[in-house]
């Protein structure tokens, strides 16, 4: 392998090794763990490595086949996506762990099956945020889809069913997107994106081009359980083997809000996406909906996994909403969401998968006076509640800062509000849940401590990743200035 | 003078944040783990002493600890205003330390580890809140000392606890982030940069509206200051045990919020600019209602531990008032009585809790004749009361008479009135107290003679009483400093 297309290997590894894992794993079970971390692992490093050469020589491609484009596979790596292979391949890395060991609770002896969809699933990942083609774009959405749709499935209980709506609604984004990109093609004659991003201004037709980029945002927005677009995703994630969940929550909605990223910026200019003002301040007003709804659904739920389900569909709104904002701040608030959101629910996820692993529920009356039993795991779920609530020097601070910045700088009042009323519920949400695992049952006994139910930890196998992500929280916090600085301002657009 | 870069500031935070390590570490043995408590509360308090020098002179020290947003590092710095919170507070938490040991064993409270390295964090937090650089540090150990001292609050793990704690929290919490946190991000897209200035950082650069609403914002977005109606959580969190309740609820907690707004009133909006758009009166009103409303409260408390609290709601506004004379010798008094009320009110919060050691007692009613058995601490009492009340000779004096002063010149005849009054009420509800522990008839038990609480909660007690006392012959240190943060030289 020469060191130039090392991108690309990041995307084969994992690949290659799903089909090993579905051969070996099946004669041994031995196989599956070296396999799924090891090719992880050289992800992780690959793309660092990448990450670096980006920054310092500039955007990297490669033609598969070596057919030049408009006509061959392009492969881009840029600042922003050499940033999102980082955190795929971090973020799936430190789930892989703790995956391994839930599926070996909750699954046993489908393990190769499920680790194969897993790693496609990762591979699909990296593909989208590599291609520089719109239409492979779509193949590997659905890609991602279907194996999603897959590790859903494997749940117990209602997870077929919920797996069954998330097809039914993947499948309308899947077509809204494609009809999207037909009218492009129609209109261009490629599907190559920067051969788009040329030719679009050149064309005299509005409402064509129009027409293209909201079929094209609808179908991401479904995708990404844009409210009011989101009611696939609560049943799906919450019903999830854990061990899907802990990977899929942190990094499905938050490539797909890339994706969306990458499409006004790259494909379609963002003076062409824009310039109508009541798209950008409605497409504002409905993020702030989304929050300001995401928020009060959660405080609804009794089950902690839903409640972070929920959350989500919130954090999306943020996301959302910082793009359209359309100018520098919220466009930084929105990329540095991404990564810190996808930090956040992954550390919170790994808490989830480990009282689960423990035991086997996480509705908030079975967490009482957890913070005996596992005080570990607890102070890791304490310090991702702090980033969610938005606590300095918490990473969830930081992009809420640009966030509000960028709100207040746009005049849009209605999303700073929206913000701030989602950081209160947030404390709420979170501070109800601490409250429980602190104090425990009062009914049983004025001082619980002097009873000490048995502290029964996580395993170290999925204590660990969870630690790690807990104290990355921080480490990302204290490093926003030269994460913006160096990588997310080289994808602000000039003239923002 | 050119700030200096040192490691000292963060040294001074880090020595009892990493401190918390140990405390936990030595979880099994009890001496050693209060020997590191106070061998940490020995080396802040030294490191903070070295400090001083240097400040005195007219210098600072600055360390950056992160570049994270554009114009705005995570940074510290120690300039005179700093260093007066940065020396009460080091200096009383040496003392509650020694108190704690005593008060917690006597007592034999449960997880007193958990309560020591909460303690350990929150003093980390204070002393972050004193030498943070901009509002945006300052924010960020804000947050920390809220969250910090949540266990603390919490402590006895009750119903009653939960219910306070709760409380504690949507107060603190909400107002932090629902008030303070936008403030803050509008002041940063008005003015481009949170550092500290001397003079602010907003002056021609927003409109009389907008200072207004910033003003509004801060002054209930940092609710620990207690102004109300955002004073609900501190007779609340009276629940905690008692060192707590005298170190956080008398110095550190409330005077972080109180420090807060100096430093928006001094270094961010800045006196000349409020002056100029004329909203010293909304400080001095808000300050004034808070004032007279939690005095009269303050009569009709039985518990000691409430009257207290809302004796200390008073005392907070007394400095946000003087803060909002805007006038050099208000300010003066209100700063000072920053350093006068924390010793005065650690003694008082201090003697509660001995009473509380040595008979079980908490409310004002059972005190009748207690005095008798327990002279030292009532004598202790009755220093800090005088000094709170503002009479010579104790340092309360010279804080209240500059706020006086500041009235006087100023010409505000109400804020005299409001101040007179104010100083009544306070001997109103404190010399009670101790007359009735000296001369009343004891009621129940019948017990008489010498019971005074063990000698670690005694000793700190007289010590800060006598503190007290001191402070009303040589206060020239600390009035120097005030001087230097109000950039008179």
């Amino acid at each position: 392998m020469s060191a130039t297309n090392l991108h690309l290997f990041v995307l084969v590894v994992p690949l290659l090794s799903a089909f090993a894992v579905n051969l070996l794993g099946r004669s041994s079970k031995q196989w599956i763990a070296p396999l799924v971390l090891g090719s992880l692992a050289f992800s992780v490093i690959g793309s660092l490595v990448t990450l670096a050469r980006v920054v310092e020589h500039g955007t990297l491609r490669y033609t598969v086949g070596n057919w030049q484009p408009p006509f061959g596979i392009e492969l881009v790596v840029d600042p922003l996506s050499a940033l999102m292979m980082v955190l795929i391949s971090v973020v799936a890395f430190l789930a892989s762990f703790s995956s391994l060991k839930s599926v070996e609770q909750e699954l046993p002896g489908r393990e190769p099956f499920f680790f194969t969809l897993y790693l496609i699933l990762i591979a699909g990942l990296f593909g989208l945020v590599l291609t520089g083609d719109a239409f492979n774009l779509y193949v590997l959405l659905e890609i991602t889809s279907i194996t999603t749709y897959g590790l859903i499935a494997m749940g117990r209980g209602r997870a077929a069913l919920s797996s069954f709506n998330y097809i039914i609604m993947g499948s309308i984004g899947a077509c809204f997107y494609l009809l999207g990109i037909g009218y492009i093609y129609i209109l261009t004659g490629t599907l190559n994106m920067a051969d788009i991003a040329r030719i679009l201004p050149t064309l005299n037709a509005p409402v064509a081009t129009a027409t293209a980029i909201a079929f094209v945002l609808v179908g991401l927005w479904i995708k990404m359980a844009f409210f009011p677009l989101h009611s696939w995703l609560p049943n799906a994630y919450s019903q999830a083997p854990t061990g899907a969940g802990t990977m899929v929550a942190p990094l499905m909605t938050k490539v797909t809000v890339y994706l969306m990223v990458r499409v006004i910026l790259t494909m379609y200019t963002p003076a062409l996406v824009f310039t109508h003002e009541w798209i950008t301040n409605g497409a504002v007003w409905a993020a702030a909906l989304a929050i300001v709804c995401g928020s009060v659904l959660a405080l609804g739920q009794k089950d902690l996994r839903r409640m972070l389900t929920y959350i989500i569909i919130a954090e999306v709104g943020y996301m959302v909403g910082g793009i359209f904002l359309a100018n520098a701040n919220g466009l930084t608030g929105s990329i540095l969401h991404i990564v810190n959101d996808a930090l956040m629910t992954l550390c919170l996820f790994l808490v989830v998968a480990a009282i689960i692993y423990r035991q086997g529920t996480v509705s908030l009356v079975s967490l009482q006076g957890i913070f005996h039993r596992m005080p570990f795991t607890m102070a890791a779920f304490t310090l991702g509640a702090f980033a969610m609530i938005g606590v300095p020097p918490t990473c969830g601070f930081f992009s809420k800062w640009y966030l509000i910045l960028g709100g207040i700088d746009g005049g849009h009042w209605e999303f700073v509000i929206a913000l701030v009323f989602s950081s209160l519920v947030n404390a709420v949400l979170f501070f109800r849940v601490i409250e429980l695992a602190f104090f425990g049952s009062l009914a049983d006994g004025q001082h619980h401590e002097h009873t000490p139910s048995e502290r029964h930890e996580a395993p170290w196998w999925m204590l660990k990743p969870l630690v790690l992500t807990a104290a990355l929280l921080i480490v990302i916090g204290l490093s926003t200035g030269p994460l913006v600085n160096n990588v997310i301002r080289l994808m602000i657009p000039i003239g923002f | 003078m050119t700030p200096i870069v040192s490691i000292w500031p963060l040294a001074a935070i880090l020595v009892s944040l990493l401190g918390a390590l140990p405390i936990i570490l030595s979880d099994r043995q009890p001496n050693l783990r209060e020997s590191w408590t106070i061998l940490i509360a020995l080396a802040k308090l030294a490191i903070v002493a070295a400090l001083l020098p240097g400040v005195l002179h007219g210098g600072s020290y600055v360390f950056t600890i992160a570049e994270v947003l554009p114009g705005v590092p995570i940074e510290l710095r120690v300039d005179a205003l700093g260093i007066i919170f940065a020396l009460v507070a080091s200096c009383l938490w040496l003392f509650t330390s020694i108190y704690s040991i005593g008060y917690m064993r006597s007592l034999d409270e449960h997880a007193q580890t958990r309560y020591f390295a909460s303690f350990a964090v929150a003093i980390s937090a204070t002393i972050g809140v004193a030498f943070a650089g901009n509002l945006l540090t300052m924010y960020l150990f804000y947050e920390v000392l809220s969250l910090s001292t949540y266990p603390l609050v919490t402590h006895e793990q009750n119903a009653e606890a939960r219910a306070s704690g709760r409380k504690y929290l949507t107060y603190i919490l909400g107002t932090s982030i629902g008030l303070a946190l936008p403030a803050m991000l509008m002041t940063y897209a008005a003015a481009g940069t949170l550092d500290f200035t001397v003079g602010g950082i907003l002056a021609g650069k927003a409109s009389p509206e907008l200072l207004a609403l910033l003003l509004v914002l801060f002054l209930f977005g940092f609710a620990k200051a207690g102004l109300m109606p955002f004073h609900g959580w501190l007779p609340a969190a009276m629940v905690a045990p008692t060192p707590v309740s005298s170190f956080l609820h008398g110095v550190a907690v409330v005077k972080a919020g109180v420090f807060a707004i100096f430093r928006i009133i001094f270094h961010i909006l800045g006196p000349e600019t409020l002056q100029a758009a004329n909203l010293g009166v909304v400080i001095t009103t808000i300050a004034s209602v808070t004032l007279l409303t939690a005095s009269l409260v303050a009569l009709t408390q039985d518990s000691m531990k409430r009257r207290l609290a809302y004796s200390t709601i008073g005392q907070l506004s007394y400095m946000v008032l003087g803060a909002g004379m805007l006038s050099a010798t208000g300010m003066l008094g209100g700063v000072l009585h920053l350093a006068m009320h924390a010793f005065g009110k650690i003694t008082l919060f201090f003697c509660a809790g001995a009473i509380y050691v040595a008979s079980k007692k908490k409310y004002i009613s059972q005190m009748d004749g207690l005095g008798r058995r327990m002279p030292i601490t009532y004598f202790a009492f009755l220093l800090g009361s005088l000094s709170i009340i503002g009479m010579p000779p104790l340092g309360g004096f010279i804080s209240k008479w500059n706020l006086l002063v500041g009235a006087i010149e100023g010409d505000q005849r109400l804020l005299i009135v409001v101040l007179l009054t104010s100083s009544l009420l306070n001997a109103a509800y404190f010399l009670p107290v101790v007359y009735r522990g000296f001369f009343a008839a004891t009621t129940e038990g019948g017990e008489d003679g010498f019971k005074e609480a063990p000698l670690l909660c005694v000793v700190p007690l007289s010590l800060t009483a006598l503190a007290s006392l001191t402070m009303f012959f040589y206060p020239d240190m600390f009035i120097k400093l005030i001087r230097l943060a109000l950039g008179a030289g």
